[in-house]
């Protein structure tokens, strides 16, 4: 069983669209969004949710006013500003650290685990995806994105996968690390624009760090041809493969607004190379 | 006044919006790349960075010669950064979230505090505007504390633009809250209208105003306008897709050069923007070129 992993560096590049059409494609696999802030794959693959589950972040500082001596320890000890004047929790400053809870003389401080997001085990046209929402404006991503990734495991063991494909969050920090840790191959997702090359070598250092083996996609390529070669001479010149380069297409924004994979529509010049890029990566497998 | 620009998806055109509102704004402007993991607006900025310092987070290292073993540092620790494990107390810096629970609670005083790097916070000049931003280290999990070094160089004297970084967890949370407005910038494409849902429902936590750029207005479907009329939330600007602004940005070039006719557009866009700051029930008229 190989996991593969979908990042990009900077958003917008093409991960889902790119996660989706390789799950269209793959022919024994399971799905993972590990973009638990803001999980697009579920829109183009219609899921039927089998099961759901609670997920319960490492809990909130509550202050019992019926003990409270009003003493301000809690509020002088917060390193993170979370308790106000008033001796109000701001559960959105809140880090869980249970400072507050240690220090109160009068045991008036409660830590409460509270449920942070769900994750989803469900039926897609394409095959099982594990996915998970986290509620809006909270934190632990990154154990989120740990339990999708173990719970793909499972399931790819249960089910005899050959494959997980995971769709990760953009940037380079806490969701994004818990999504390659120890994955078997990365795939890069960027595009031929200053910012795109400098999000992309920002991703493939991290990747590097964790000696996990990268590929590169280019997608827009023909937005800026010029970069787009410098883009494939760069990971040349650093033993990184680039599987191919996407044109624009409109076809894709056409497929999405339809709820659809790009690959599954069969025409285009999009559809064309996805197909091209996919079977690169499934003999590299 | 300081306005964040904020979006739920990625790649919508945050960066884009940002940097042309300080470059259109000049000298009373500043600008504040709250992307750490992956900021971008020096690219388009091209600022002359002035000042450069380290960002750290303080972490427990243990004198293990004043430490009687008694395991309270790992009771207390909520991140398992720190354990006692037979004789030796074991410290796991990069999970540390600084709280200083281990270093207050100590009986021996045994534990005092290091610092672990969490990236650098860069200030300059972009001709006129002020310029700050945040490079979080690669392989750094935790960016809110970066993203607050960079705050904390706002001025009140300026129009501070923040750029957040997509998504509506943590971070997004820490770049817009004490923002007096917040421009969400999105397309209209399923996930655009996905993302921006999520975005608007963690910054209505925060009770700030929004109002919404749609970029790219007419690659895709109505929704997200429909989403706007359902929320009240005012669709400040339509900007259609546009090959020159595209490859302009390819190459690193500011909206407001690739296609000028935005300045304007901007500029009203603050007005409109101060207007809702201070008659919060105001309408606003969607501008476009």
């Amino acid at each position: 069983m190989k996991e593969v992993v979908i990042i990009s560096g900077k958003g917008g590049t093409g991960k889902t669209t790119l996660s989706g059409s390789f799950a269209c494609l793959a022919k024994s696999k399971i799905m993972a969004d590990c973009d638990v802030d803001a999980a697009d794959l579920h829109i183009l693959t219609d899921p039927k949710i089998l099961h759901q589950e609670d997920f319960y972040g490492g809990g909130k500082a509550w202050i019992d006013k019926e003990k409270c001596s009003e003493c301000g320890i809690c509020r002088d000890s917060c390193r993170f500003g979370a308790i106000s004047e008033q001796l109000e929790v701001n559960r959105l400053s809140c880090e869980g650290c249970g400072v507050c809870f240690h220090v109160c003389p009068e045991g008036a401080v409660n830590l409460e685990a509270g449920i942070c997001g769900q994750w989803f085990i469900s039926e897609t046209r394409f095959g099982p995806l594990v996915h998970a929402r986290l509620l809006p404006g909270e934190e632990n991503s990154g154990k989120l994105v740990a339990l999708v990734r173990n719970q793909a495991k499972v399931l790819a063991r249960k089910q005899n996968k050959d494959t997980i494909l995971v769709d990760g969050a953009p940037g380079v920090g806490c969701p994004v690390i818990s999504s390659v840790t120890g994955a078997d191959y990365v795939v890069i997702v960027t595009e031929p624009t200053l910012s795109g090359r400098h999000d992309m070598d920002r991703a493939l250092q991290l990747v590097r760090g964790f000696r996990i083996p990268a590929f590169i996609v280019i997608n827009k390529a023909d937005i800026h041809s010029d970069l787009a070669d410098t883009i494939e001479r760069e990971a040349e010149e650093r033993g990184v493969t680039v599987l191919g380069r996407i044109p624009y297409d409109p076809a894709v924004i056409r497929a999405m607004v339809q709820r659809r994979c790009v690959v599954e529509d069969r025409n285009g010049v999009a559809n064309e190379s996805i197909r091209r890029i996919w079977e690169r990566l499934e003999s590299l497998l | 006044m300081i306005i964040s620009v904020a979006s739920g998806k990625g790649g919508t055109g945050k960066t884009t919006i940002a940097s042309s509102l300080a470059a259109v704004l000049g000298p009373r402007a500043q600008i504040l790349d709250c992307d750490v993991e992956e900021p971008n607006c020096h690219i388009l900025l091209k600022p002359t960075i002035e000042s450069r310092e380290k960002i750290t987070l303080p972490v427990p290292v243990v004198n293990m010669e004043a430490c009687n073993l008694c395991g309270k540092c790992g009771e207390v620790c909520r991140f398992s950064a720190i354990i006692l494990i037979g004789d030796q107390v074991l410290t796991f810096p990069e999970l540390c979230h600084g709280c200083g629970g281990c270093t207050l609670l100590c009986p021996q005083k045994a534990i005092h505090e290091g610092a672990r790097e969490l990236g650098v916070l860069e200030t300059g000049f972009a001709g006129p505007v002020e310029f700050v931003h945040g490079i979080l280290r690669v392989g750094e999990a935790m960016s809110p504390p970066l993203i607050r070094a960079v705050k904390s160089k706002i001025k009140s004297s300026k129009i501070a633009i923040l750029d957040a970084p997509p998504g509506a967890s943590c971070p997004v949370i820490n770049t817009v809250s004490g923002s007096d407005f917040i421009i969400m910038v999105t397309e209209p494409t399923p996930f655009g209208l996905h993302d921006l849902t999520i975005a608007e429902e963690a910054v209505s936590l925060l009770g700030i105003p929004v109002g919404v750029v749609l970029n790219r207005s007419d690659i895709g479907d109505t929704e997200v306008q429909a989403f706007c009329r359902t929320k009240n939330i005012p669709v400040l600007a339509e900007i259609p897709h546009d090959r020159r602004i595209a490859e302009g940005y390819a190459r690193g070039d500011l909206l407001v050069n690739s296609a000028p006719e935005y300045k304007t557009l901007l500029l009203e866009m603050i007005d409109a923007i101060q207007d809702l700051v201070n008659h919060p029930r105001g309408t606003v008229r969607t501008a476009t070129v």
